[in-house]
């Protein structure tokens, strides 16, 4: 596609960067057809084309973000399915990366969504705060009803008890001869939400030779600021995480970084390039974005002894950050099959469920349907049980779903001799 | 934009935010669109070369709000361009700027799917896929398949005729429709055709077909769906030359053979496909011809065999078979990515859309190499060799001064050339405003009047889409009472848009 920037503006790399993937955009409109919010509202803005069109006019110009820009690029989830889908190659997750920083630099939101948005950033990406926030929602919910709506929305998404962490910071030695040593990444909302998750992937994992360290410091990736447009924080959460593994990778070693939350996965994978400015980190955040792993990715390499059979139907849930974000979408599948649960697959398999982060408290309508959308196809294949690989997810679909919703990891804990995960104990 | 458009008319334009205010009148708020960076992501449909912002755009969501909308423009004489996807490769849907753009993206429903009279109603915004994934489950499809089906509209695929790869078989979309309902520029709502395949009296449906937006916004379409075929197989054939694939097309039709689809790639197109979707294509041959048997199992097996015979006297030098289904969707998969995929090799890409003699491809492959070198630009070549609709895809870098001028003139010698050897203009791609101005290199002025004759009777003010399809401006009163004097009108000398 034909671009307008000046030479000036090239010689800043972002806007190097935006000219040389808006060049390979040809304007098919194929991305459009599996884009969640433009399926959901039929929109061109609404779209991956015509937000990259939203993009390229801001950006040539140099204008700043209007209150319809804004609102169009906030309403894009990030679940890249626009990229599995662009033939052309086109890395639209750079791209909206620097269109939300110029909207974070140029565009002053009104004070209520201002507000919203500093405090999603600011509780949900620290465990700490978040564990208080959670014991506050858990004292407020008989008042649900007197609160604004969208605060209404992060309550209903909060545990009905907030968790105690089981998974801190220590190593977790491998039961038996040691095949390999690995970091996991526990997630600053997972450790606090879901930590039954870090627990089971600990016990997978050691039960199979694996050593597993929680590194001190490594607690958010910056994941969540990542995704609000705020670049600068989001470094500045990966920077400890970066150092806490640096350390362990020149200290004891490590064969890999896990991630059992893809959304976290997907960044820290792309950490050489969120620090590719920055040459003093550029060199160690390559280090760590090669050693980043997918879980499924881990688990495939390793000799699996599955004792327990379930055989349960079970509806695979394809997380967009690890089907999109990662292109991981056969190993969770074939894991779960080898352990002998009856894995079935949703229609519309490559829809986002509004999950998306802290999407589901910024835009909780368009959210909300996703989520319905989700649901009513998980359930057409009548399952016992869901599962997916990212707690955003499940925390989302949980609040659609009949059924259980649980972590592919808890099942394969499960079918490895581990305890049964909450819900699916009874009667079996 | 090297294109000329009716010059937009100041005294609609003045009104903008008064027609905006009226139209929000007529549906939510939310679906007007007006500010000026929104505005650019209409600006074009997948024909990149022209780009024009409309005055408005406006999405409605019922078929009543589609009738007051154009109710009111054909009041106040505001022009109208209907936009579905915004896939269309002609710029049928290019905007106009002192004109309305009424996009169909909310119109995403299937109403309906009868499997005893073997059709789906769907709104005009569902995809022509979402049309096959309806039903796919009880074993039923919808056969025209065009490149970009995951994304086209059904509407879109009335308005343009689409074809795609399975049509050497199953026919093109005016033979896969059984009725529509559409908004005739007035307001009036019609009905034509319905779940049968003969409507009685004119073929109204034949007329609507192909219209590209000139006359009825189109706001229901009943489709015909068909089992689908027992088995499929296809051929992935390789040869050492553009005329040996040429001599293999004609050698499979001349042997009565009809595949499912027979395509033909050429170096450029398979090398930028293969980079992107790997369907294994080899690599170190000249063309290649992927050809798809289907119906029953023992007849596939028959005629897969008779064509690899066929393909090796034609000269093939590399020949695989389908082995199972996700073999057979790979090597359709690359076919079906190539245009895009052409964005990997160059920043922008001119697709053209011709159709000529089958037996005539080896002669004008050659004389498009020669073209090449005249132009200073390469060229990638797509072709439904079954039907002979050529799809020449011109490699050009609009950030370079001069190149799209150049892509320009290059295209449209492709295109004479195909009427030359005795093909015509477009195979399924439209006239638009790409085609426009050649449109006399095909027919005369007596036809091109004919031709306005149907689109008066539709739409008398030219409200609806106008500066596409004819390259001359005619007033329909004028057309009414037109002399027509050895083949040459009375008014062959009014301007050129
Ligand atoms: C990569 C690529 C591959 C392609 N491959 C093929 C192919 O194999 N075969 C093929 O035939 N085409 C192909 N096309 C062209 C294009 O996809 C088709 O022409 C398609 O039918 C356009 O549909 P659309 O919904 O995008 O329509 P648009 O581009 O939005 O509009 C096309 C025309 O139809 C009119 N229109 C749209 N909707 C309506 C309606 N509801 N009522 C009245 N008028 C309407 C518009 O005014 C315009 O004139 C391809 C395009 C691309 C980008
Ligand atoms: S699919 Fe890719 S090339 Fe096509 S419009 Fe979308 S981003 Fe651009
Ligand atoms: S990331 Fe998802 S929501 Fe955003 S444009 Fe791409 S497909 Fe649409």
């Amino acid at each position: 596609m034909q671009t307008h920037f000046s030479p000036r503006q090239l010689a800043d790399p972002a806007l190097a960067e935006a000219n040389s993937i808006l060049r390979a955009c040809v304007h098919c409109g194929f991305c459009t057809a599996t884009c969640p919010t433009y399926v959901l509202l039929g929109d061109e803005l609404d779209s991956p084309r015509g937000r990259i069109s939203l993009v390229k006019e801001m950006l040539e110009q140099d204008k700043p973000a209007t209150a319809a820009v804004a609102t169009h690029l906030d309403r894009c989830l990030s679940c890249f399915a626009c990229m599995s889908t662009c033939p052309s190659g086109v890395d639209y997750m750079h791209l909206i990366d620097t269109g939300r920083a110029h909207v974070e630099r140029t565009y002053r939101r009104p004070w209520a969504e201002r507000a919203l948005r500093a405090t999603v950033g600011a509780v949900l990406s620290h465990p700490g705060r978040l564990r208080i926030a959670l014991a506050l929602a858990w004292f407020a919910r008989p008042f649900a009803g007197l609160l604004p709506a969208r605060l209404r929305n992060m309550l209903k998404l909060a545990p009905k008890r907030p968790g105690v962490t089981a998974t801190g910071p220590g190593t977790y030695p491998a039961a038996g001869p040691r095949r390999m040593r690995v970091a996991l990444l526990t997630g600053c909302v997972q450790s606090v939400m879901e930590d039954s998750i870090n627990a089971a992937t600990v016990r997978l994992l050691t039960r199979h030779g694996v050593e597993v360290v929680v590194s001190k410091g490594a607690s958010c990736c910056g994941a969540l600021e990542h995704h609000l447009g705020r670049l600068d924080s989001a470094r500045a959460a990966a920077v400890a995480s970066i150092r806490a593994w640096c350390a362990e990778i020149d200290g004891k070693g490590l064969d890999a970084i896990v991630a059992n939350t893809s959304g976290c996965g997907t960044l820290v994978k792309d950490y050489g390039h969120l620090f590719r400015g920055d040459p003093a980190l550029v060199a160690d955040a390559t280090r760590v974005s090669e050693l980043v792993k997918d879980i499924s990715e881990i688990l495939a390499t390793l000799p699996l002894k599955f004792d327990a059979v379930q055989a349960l139907r079970v509806v695979y849930h394809s997380a967009c950050s690890l089907q999109h974000g990662q292109r991981i979408t056969a190993q969770p599948v074939k894991l779960l099959t080898d352990a002998g649960f009856d894995v079935r697959q949703p229609a519309e398999s490559h829809l986002c469920c509004g999950s998306a982060g802290s999407y589901n408290i910024l835009q909780p309508e368009i959210a909300a349907a996703l989520r319905d959308r989700k649901a009513a196809n998980l359930a057409a294949v009548q399952p016992e049980v869901i599962c997916a690989g990212n707690v955003g997810c499940l925390v989302q679909i949980r609040s659609g779903a009949k059924v259980p919703v649980v972590h592919t990891v808890e099942l394969l804990d499960w079918a490895t001799g581990g305890p049964a995960p909450e819900g699916l104990a009874a009667g079996r | 934009m090297t294109l000329c458009m009716p010059a937009a008319d100041p005294a609609v334009m003045v009104r903008r935010a008064s027609i905006a205010e009226a139209l929000r009148g007529l549906v939510p708020p939310a679906n007007v669109i007006t500010e000026e960076e929104t505005l650019r992501a209409y600006d074009s449909d997948g024909l990149t070369a022209y780009r024009q912002p409309p005055m408005i755009v406006v999405l409605p969501e019922t078929t009543a709000q589609v009738s007051a909308i154009l109710k009111y423009c054909a009041r106040e004489g505001i022009k109208v361009v209907p936009r579905g996807s915004g896939t269309g490769l002609s710029g049928g849907a290019l905007p106009l700027a002192d004109g309305i753009t009424l996009g169909l993206g909310k119109f995403k429903r299937i109403l309906e799917i009868d499997y005893p009279n073997r059709c789906i109603r769907a709104q005009p915004g569902v995809t022509n896929l979402a049309l096959t994934q309806a039903v796919q489950h009880a074993g039923f499809y919808y056969a025209p398949d065009p490149s970009s089906q995951i994304a086209c509209s059904i509407g879109g695929n009335v308005a343009e005729n689409s074809g795609g790869v399975h049509c050497l078989k199953y026919g093109v979309t005016s033979n896969n429709i059984l009725g529509l309902e559409a908004v005739l520029i007035d307001g009036t709502v019609v009905t034509i055709g319905g779940k049968h395949l003969d409507a009685g009296g004119y073929d109204l449906l034949g007329v609507m077909t192909g219209s590209e937006g000139l006359l009825a916004v189109i706001t229901e379409v009943t489709v015909r769906i068909l089992p689908k075929p027992t088995a499929a197989k296809a051929l992935l054939l390789g040869f050492p030359s553009n005329e040996a694939a040429g001599i293999c097309v004609s050698a499979v039709i001349a042997g009565g053979i009809i595949p499912a689809g027979m395509e033909m790639m050429d170096r450029p197109a398979i090398h930028a496909v293969e980079n992107f979707v790997h369907a294994g294509y080899p690599l170190d041959v000249e063309a290649i011809l992927i050809v798809e048997l289907d119906g029953p199992p023992s007849e596939v097996e028959e005629l897969i065999a008779r064509v690899a015979a066929l393909a090796r006297e034609a000269g093939a030098c590399y020949c695989r078979i389908s082995a199972n289904e996700a073999e057979r969707l790979a090597f359709w998969s690359g076919r079906k990515n190539a245009f895009p995929a052409a964005g990997r090799i160059s920043p922008d890409y001119y697709c053209m859309d011709g159709t000529i003699p089958r037996g005539a491809l080896a002669k004008v492959l050659a004389r498009i190499r020669e073209m090449e070198t005249r132009f200073g630009l390469s060229v990638a070549n797509v072709f439904h060799a079954g039907d002979g609709n050529l799809h020449p895809l011109i490699l050009y870098d609009a950030n370079k001064p001069g190149e799209l001028a150049r892509a320009e003139a290059f295209g449209a010698e492709i295109l004479k050339l195909c009427v030359e050897v005795g093909g015509v203009l477009t195979g399924e791609h439209g006239v638009g405003v790409e085609k426009r101005d050649l449109m006399p290199a095909m027919f005369n002025d007596i036809d091109l009047a004919q031709q306005q004759r149907l689109k008066c009777a539709f739409d008398p003010e030219g409200l609806l889409n106008p500066g596409k399809v004819f390259p001359t401006l005619h007033r329909c009163a004028e057309l009414g009472r037109m002399h027509v004097h050895g083949g040459k009108t009375a008014f062959a000398g009014l301007p050129r848009f």
